[in-house]
Order: C-alpha cells, then sequence, then structure tokens
C-alpha cells in the first residue's frame, strides 16, 4: 500500500480547509449555487434525488483494514449506516449533509483518503485490476504506474479543466478484469524482450457512443510513460469538443480525427514533452513501487482445501481464483445477495470485511469495477475460517461471475440523471435466478444495468445488458447482447424494443433458455451468441 | 396544478413549498399557480431552499401527487429502501410511486 509521504498528507488537509471555508460561505450566503456548485463537485460532492451524496476516491480501488473502517465510520455517522461501491471501484454516500462535509472529509484525510477528482471535467480516480500483485498472469504489479498517475493527475494545473471527465486504467495481465478499453485511456503493461512498456489505448468509453479504445502505441518504454500520457491528454486539451458535451470526450476526438491522425499527432507532442524531464528519476519510481513489494508470503503452504462442507465447497469454486503464490487464494466477496441491492454494504458488513483482510489477507483488500470486493492475498489452510465469517454476516453469495452477480447503476432511485430504476431490475432478475445450480449452469454470464444512457452500469459491456429508459414517463427497459468488457471487449447490441419492468425479467429469461438450447459443449452465453448472432435471440424474446 | 420543490441547503432534504414555508412531505404542499417563479427566487435568495424547480402535479384526495416518476421518488426516498423512506411503516409505500 502506497502511504502519503508529508507533501500529499499537506494538500488533501489544506483541500480540506480550503472546502470548509467555501461551505461556510455557502451556508452564510456569501456566495451562490452557481458560484458554489463547482466548487462542491470539485471535492466529490454532488445533490442528488434525495439528498447530497459523496463519492469518495479509492485509488486504483486499494484499501487497508483502516481506510476500510473508516468507511464503515463514515457509513455510521454522517450517512445511514451503508455504503455503495461503485463501477469506478470508489465508494458513495447517498445521504450526506452540506454542513457536516467538511468534517467527514477531515475524518477522512487522517487515513490518506479523499473525494478530490472524483467529479468534474478533470482525471478522474486511476482505476486497475482488482488481482493487482496477486494474479498468476501478470507482467508486473500495475498498481506503481496506476500510483504514478495518480500523482501526476492530482491537481495537475492543465488538466483541471478538461473538455469532458476523463478515466484511466492500468492493467498488466492478459485477462483484462477492469474493462481497459472501455476507459478514455486505457494502458496496457507489457513485455518486449525483457523489458517493460505499455500499450496505449486510447478513446474508449460507454455513454451514450460507446467505443473500444483502438491501440494507439503498441509498446512505450517505460521511462517514457508519463510524458506519454502527457501527450495524449495535451492532444486532448487543446482539440477536445468543448462546444458540445455531447462530443467533449475523448473518444469523439479520436473518432472524428481518426486513430492515425490521433497518433500523429500524439507522437508530434510527444517529442516535445519528452524534453520537459516530466518522467520521474529511477529512485522516485524505485521509491513508490517500494509500497507495492509483495507481502511477506509463508512457504511451503498446502494447496490442498478440505471440501467436506458442501456450501464451502460451491462458494470455493465460484468465488476463490488462483493466486501466483502457492499456497494461497485470491477471495472475491459479493456484494450481489440475491434480492440485495447491488454494491450496497452495511457499516457493519465493510467493518467485517476489514477484520477478515487485516487477520486473512496481509491487511488488503480491493474494490471491483463489478461492485465486489476482493481479498487479494488469503493462505488456503485459512479459507474455510474466512467463509464461515462472511457466511454469518451474509457475504458469502457464490454468484461471481454469475446471472446474479449483476452491475446495476443507483438509477433512478439515487441518482438525478436516471430516467428510470436499475435496482429493482437486478433484484427482480436476481430473484427470478435464485436456484443456485440453474445459475451455475447458465455459467459465466455478465449482466449489467444502466439506468440512463449515461451508462453507469455499463450496460454496453454486458453479455446481457439493460438500458432503463423514459417513455413518456413511464420506464421502459431496452435489451442488449453479445457486449464484453473483458478482453474479448465488444458493445453490445440492441434486440428491438424495450419492456416494462417485468416484461425485461421474462426477456432475459428467454434469451438464457434460448442459450441453453443453442450452446455447445464449453460455451458461454457471449460465445454462443458470437456464433449465432442475433436472429435466434431475437425469436426467442420476441416470439 | 404546480409545485415549487427544492433541497434545503445545509442537509440536502428534499422539500415542497407550503404556502408559508418548506416541508419534507409533498402532502404538504401547495399549488403555486404562475406565482412558482417569484416565490422561488425570493427563497432561493434567502437560502430557505436550494436548486428549486416548479414541477406538473395531480390533485388526489390524498395530496399532491407529482406527475414524474422522479419527483414521486424523491418525494418517498428509494423504493429498494422503504426503511429509508418517509413512510418507513409501510412496505408498500413505493408502489404509489409506481
Amino acid at each position: 500500500m502506497y502511504k502519503y509521504d508529508n507533501y500529499d498528507q499537506a494538500i488533501v488537509d489544506a483541500r480540506v480547509e480550503e472546502f470548509r471555508d467555501q461551505v461556510k460561505r455557502r451556508l452564510a450566503g456569501e456566495i451562490t449555487e452557481d458560484q458554489f456548485k463547482p466548487l462542491r463537485l470539485m471535492n466529490g460532492l454532488y445533490l442528488q434525488l434525495h439528498a447530497y451524496m459523496l463519492r469518495v476516491a479509492i485509488p486504483y480501488g486499494t484499501l487497508d483494514s483502516r481506510q476500510m473502517r473508516m468507511l464503515a465510520h463514515i457509513a455510521r455517522k454522517y450517512d445511514r449506516d451503508y455504503g455503495h461501491f461503485t463501477t469506478r471501484q470508489n465508494i458513495q454516500y447517498n445521504w450526506i449533509k452540506l454542513e457536516e462535509c467538511a468534517d467527514l472529509l477531515a475524518e477522512l484525510a487522517t487515513i490518506e483518503m479523499h473525494a478530490i477528482q472524483t467529479s468534474g471535467n478533470c482525471i478522474r480516480n486511476i482505476s486497475s485490476d482488482q488481482y493487482a500483485g496477486a494474479a498468476a498472469d501478470e507482467v508486473a504489479d500495475p498498481r506503481p504506474w496506476a500510483e504514478l498517475l495518480r500523482q501526476w493527475s492530482t491537481f495537475h494545473p492543465e488538466f483541471s479543466y478538461l473538455p469532458r471527465k476523463f478515466k484511466i486504467a492500468v492493467i498488466a495481465a492478459d485477462e483484462d478484469r477492469a474493462a481497459m478499453r472501455l476507459h478514455d485511456i486505457g494502458i496496457h503493461l507489457v513485455n518486449r524482450d525483457g523489458k517493460l512498456g505499455a500499450a496505449f489505448y486510447v478513446g474508449g468509453g460507454m455513454g451514450r457512443t460507446p467505443m473500444i479504445a483502438p491501440l494507439i502505441k503498441d509498446y512505450v518504454p517505460i521511462e517514457d510513460f508519463l510524458s506519454y500520457s502527457e501527450a495524449c491528454l495535451r492532444v486532448y486539451n487543446r482539440y477536445g469538443r468543448r462546444d458540445n458535451i455531447y462530443k467533449a470526450r475523448i473518444k469523439i476526438l479520436v473518432h472524428e480525427i481518426g486513430a492515425d491522425e490521433y497518433r500523429r499527432q500524439v507522437e508530434e507532442e510527444f517529442a516535445h514533452v519528452k524534453t520537459l524531464g516530466i518522467d520521474p528519476p529511477a529512485a522516485e519510481l524505485e521509491r513508490i513501487a517500494a509500497y507495492f513489494s509483495p507481502p511477506p508470503f509463508e512457504s511451503g503452504l498446502s494447496d490442498d482445501v478440505d471440501r467436506s462442507d458442501p456450501d464451502f465447497a460451491v462458494w470455493l469454486d465460484q468465488n476463490v481464483k488462483p493466486h501466483k503464490q502457492a499456497g494461497y487464494a485470491i477471495v472475491n466477496i459479493s456484494l450481489k445477495p440475491i434480492g440485495g441491492i447491488p454494491g450496497d454494504a452495511s457499516s457493519a458488513q465493510i467493518d467485517v470485511m476489514a477484520d477478515l483482510a487485516e487477520k486473512y489477507s496481509f491487511d488488503e483488500l480491493r474494490v471491483t469495477h463489478a461492485q465486489n470486493i476482493v481479498l487479494p492475498h488469503v493462505a488456503k489452510r485459512d479459507l474455510y475460517a474466512v467463509w464461515q465469517a462472511l457466511n454469518a454476516a451474509d457475504l458469502a453469495n457464490a454468484n461471481l461471475d454469475l446471472i446474479s452477480d449483476i452491475i446495476a447503476c443507483p438509477g433512478l432511485d439515487y441518482c438525478s440523471l436516471a430516467n428510470a430504476r436499475s435496482i429493482p431490475i437486478a433484484q427482480k432478475i436476481a430473484t427470478r435466478f435464485a436456484d443456485a445450480e440453474r445459475q451455475r449452469d447458465l455459467g459465466e454470464l455478465k449482466l449489467k444495468i444502466s439506468g440512463c444512457i449515461n451508462a453507469c452500469g455499463h450496460h454496453h459491456a454486458g453479455h446481457i445488458g439493460i438500458l432503463g429508459v423514459d417513455r413518456k414517463g413511464v420506464e421502459n427497459y431496452q435489451l442488449t447482447l453479445g457486449g464484453s468488457g473483458a478482453e474479448d471487449v465488444s458493445i453490445g447490441k440492441i434486440t428491438g424494443p424495450g419492456f416494462d419492468e417485468d416484461g425485461i425479467v421474462d426477456a432475459v429469461e428467454r434469451a438464457t433458455e434460448k442459450y441453453k438450447e443453442l450452446r455447445e459443449p464449453g460455451e458461454r452465453f457471449v460465445d454462443t451468441y458470437r456464433r449465432v448472432g442475433m436472429e435466434p435471440f431475437k425469436e426467442a424474446i420476441y416470439g | 396544478m404546480k409545485l415549487l420543490t427544492g433541497n434545503d441547503l445545509a442537509s440536502g432534504a428534499v422539500t415542497w413549498w407550503t404556502g408559508s414555508g418548506w416541508s419534507i412531505h409533498v402532502e404538504d404542499a401547495v399549488d403555486v399557480g404562475e406565482s412558482g417563479d417569484a416565490i422561488l427566487h425570493a427563497e432561493e435568495g434567502a437560502r430557505r431552499v436550494n436548486a428549486p424547480y416548479i414541477i406538473e402535479a395531480i390533485p388526489t384526495p390524498e395530496g399532491p401527487r407529482p406527475a414524474h416518476i422522479k419527483d414521486r421518488v424523491r418525494a418517498l426516498g428509494p423504493t429498494v429502501r422503504p426503511d429509508l423512506t418517509l413512510k418507513p411503516a409501510d412496505p408498500a409505500a413505493g408502489d404509489w410511486v409506481i
């Protein structure tokens, strides 16, 4: 885990006091809401349907138990006893009072956390692979590079007023667990002839115009990592559309001028940026990387696990993934109980996860873009004890990557931008498919729901995607098939006319039944869809 | 009928114009007719409400019912957390929203 140096702490503390003063002036009427709104947004504070909502940054989704306990404390003290983990690996609190917000942020700052740059047209929280440092298939730990980007992008004076918000993901494994190519910049660390470098994909994103980021450079030497990032941003900052909010994301720029022309301009800019000396010296890189050294794994641990408890065995098969270190495993904690709210956790559950991380996972936790939590380094001998503790806290849902492991945005139950509710649809689908054996028989099936075209619920990237729309004041749901946010990235295609709340659940069920009828051995839902195309599914769905 | 709604500046709570002040209960809201804009500017200027706006609503025996689902969700609370709505003892309260 990275630890703040004095400079990090000083700027976060200073920002808290600056915001405290801004709130005081707003409450005293010295500034208007129009003047205050951009200031509160820069500190992650939105005004949503029911109250202020605070989005707290969790850098590359990494937490320790002390930070996790603070998140629980904030839920208890300042909110209504729960938090919502998001698709950007952050946490949101839905019931924050403006008058208490500075105190909340001051408490967050004590454990090296903040809400800076979780809103606004700036570089947002850097996201990454939740298995970083634990995955067997990574060429390097991506977190030091994500941390470098965090430091570079925090209060970057040139990039504080970009044409639009900007999201960067960094991964280092063949398996893309971070929807890398659906980011404004997706960075894939690679090895070439034994030397670390980075492939840059630029211009991806979801929203109303989903696009898969094209490859802009297949290998940037690692010593040019920041300079190349800076060049990518500079070209966007100069030519991104500021005249039209719907065309302001970098994906539109790259699409309009073409990847080749964008690449040419980046190369030209890079030649200049490289002369500025912004890439850190090796000693600084080593200082950052040292914070992410592997924990002191025990050697010689057994890989055997007693599977005699059948419920434990099911969870083991579904939620526990291989670790690069013999004798260890990666534990996924699903925040998707049947009929529950995807991504929500009570303060008590957050405390339980913190305790387990401290006791069993070298004090580390990760938040996933699928709105789940990971204990990255658990000795296999401890898996049963971890499962028992999770089970007691209603956190042992054995449904990772199954149809009930649904990504859903807050939707119209909370969000002022939403057109339709997302959560009730997720609850109804999960309930319809509650039977565990039925879910497992369907296999990997990523279902994602957004309550509006902004696509916070990643519906474009769902094997099955659902988009809520407003049809003359009535909620209506469009169905898409064939999307993926993984290494086989694709954008889902709409099936046809939309459905009402119950109709969309039936439509999903008919699609899964058709899959079962058509699938060949080893095929996932999305594989079958890609092989047979839309028509058979469309016939099944619409009769 | 037309209602005036917004959020309390300090707490963020959803509020409704009652004719003489602000209530968290939509049942207390009154028709502002054509005077909505004037009330809105006066109340916003005095910081008694934040981000106010005028909505259409339908009068019913139980009180005004906002015309759009978004404002009905605002009036009640999240339909997926009945315990956090203004009617926590009524698990079917969400039906009013739909």
